[in-house]
């Protein structure tokens, strides 16, 4: 019997591609169907009538949604290749806490980053390195924030990489020089296959935001 | 096999509770150490570098911070009496529920307390509105959990003391016991459990702190 997955996503959202870099890292065929959330359809406000926001995976109809549980779904079910999770509970938990730390710290001064200016937007430029120096200093020497393997953490952060350059870009401020070992991780994630198929084009994500200013009238 | 297991927590922390229930659930035994915020001890910095808070489970020298991390990790390791279902789709829709409660449900309240006027207002709303959400999902269930307390019922637990305190802080109606039945029923049944019960701050204490927070923020303002 096969199954049938579905993700319901949109090409820009770093939180959407975290469920396809995990797809891709167990090989799991799906269905990639692109939302339009200015017109959302009825498939996606049916299966997250909650949020009505991508991403949202449907695994033989049934929906999982949040990024984040999805990934932690996605590991759970097809368990016999690729772990995205440790096997120890201790290294389970600091895997945990970190993607959690991803999730609270790293959008919303991004963000602002690129949508605000004047001092709000230094300040978000501030808090952005900040954080970024602490993700840097627990990724250490290791290749991956996993250690030797790719995982959780990785997939959680990686896929903002591909914005980098759009906060560069407004920020003006270079990541490569604020946390050089942090753009190598990049790198090294990018050479993955499940990475590079993944995410977009970063000039295109850079277009995309001029696009977005524009419709949302932000100078 | 002695496992050392030590809760780093304050008297009132509704965060730190949730890592106290799920011990207690499980039979685990352990030393707890009571912080005091204004005064953190090198320990917790030690311990919780990143966000210097509570709680800190520390077992056998190992420190886990983020109580639903916690929770997770205290799932893991003691593998009885399961606090998560074991099908993946409920398990992540249990989790689904957990993080509804930490970005829709204790946003919603925390800011009723710590606004004013039409800021409170639209806290008061949407925390309201969070509240018909959680009423669905109670249909057909006496406990998040089903029949037993389950993570989700951990994770909201706090809904059942702090609510009561903060509508005799605010002066505000939260959980009507005519619009939200359901709801009602939970927290009722929820405090009483022996488990729960025996671990609840003191009311007055609690209502003397919060009223504290509410005019030390609205004096900043």
């Amino acid at each position: 019997m096969a199954d049938e997955v579905i993700l319901l996503d949109l090409w820009s959202s770093m939180f959407g591609m975290r469920v396809r870099v995990a797809l891709a890292e167990k090989g799991i065929e799906y269905e990639y169907k692109e939302q339009d959330l200015r017109n959302k359809s009825p498939l996606l406000l049916e299966m997250n009538p909650i949020h009505k926001k991508i991403p949202v995976l449907i695994h033989n109809g049934k929906p999982i949604c949040e990024s984040l549980i999805i990934v932690q779904y996605i590991d759970e079910v097809w368990h016999h290749k690729a772990p995205l999770l440790p096997s120890d509970p201790y290294q389970r938990a600091q895997a945990r806490f970190w993607a959690d730390y991803v999730d609270k710290k790293v959008y919303a001064p991004g963000r602002k980053i690129w949508a605000t200016k004047g001092d709000e937007q230094e300040e978000a430029k501030k808090e952005f390195i900040e954080i970024l120096k602490v993700l840097e200093g627990e990724l250490g020497e290791k290749p991956y924030f996993g250690g030797e393997s790719f995982g959780f953490v990785d997939i959680s952060f990686v896929t903002f990489s591909c914005w980098f350059h759009v906060y560069e870009t407004f920020g003006n401020f270079s990541i490569e020089k604020e946390c050089p070992k942090l753009m190598a991780w990049v790198k090294r994630c990018q050479e993955r296959e499940s990475v590079f198929k993944s995410l977009p084009d970063e000039k295109k994500v850079l277009e995309f935001v001029y696009f977005l200013k524009k419709i949302f009238g932000i100078e | 096999m002695g496992e050392e297991v030590k809760v780093f927590r304050t008297w009132s922390s509704p965060f730190a509770l949730r890592v106290v229930w799920a011990l207690d659930l499980k039979g685990i035994k352990y030393e707890t150490i009571y912080e005091d915020l204004s005064n953190k001890s090198p320990l917790l910095l030690q311990y919780n570098p990143i966000h210097k808070k509570v709680p800190v489970l520390l077992h056998n020298s190992k420190p886990i911070a983020e109580s639903l991390v916690i929770l997770e990790y205290i799932e893991d390791t003691w593998k009885h009496r399961p606090l998560l279902p074991q099908d993946p789709h409920q398990r992540a829709n249990a989790r689904f529920w957990i993080k509804f409660g930490e970005d829709k449900v204790f946003p919603a309240v925390r800011d009723s307390l710590l606004k004013q006027g039409k800021e409170q207002e639209e806290a008061h709303e949407a925390a309201l509105e969070s509240f018909k959400l959680l009423e669905e999902e109670l249909k057909g269930k006496k406990l998040f959990g089903g029949e037993e307390i389950g993570m989700v019922d951990i994770a909201l637990g706090w809904l059942a003391n702090l609510v009561s305190v903060l509508e005799e802080v605010l002066v505000l109606k939260f959980i009507d016991e005519h619009k939200f039945p359901l709801l009602s029923a939970w927290m009722r049944l929820f405090a009483d459990i022996p488990v729960i019960k025996q671990s609840w701050p003191p009311r007055d204490k609690l209502v003397t702190k919060y009223i504290a927070i509410r005019e030390a923020r609205l004096a900043t303002n």
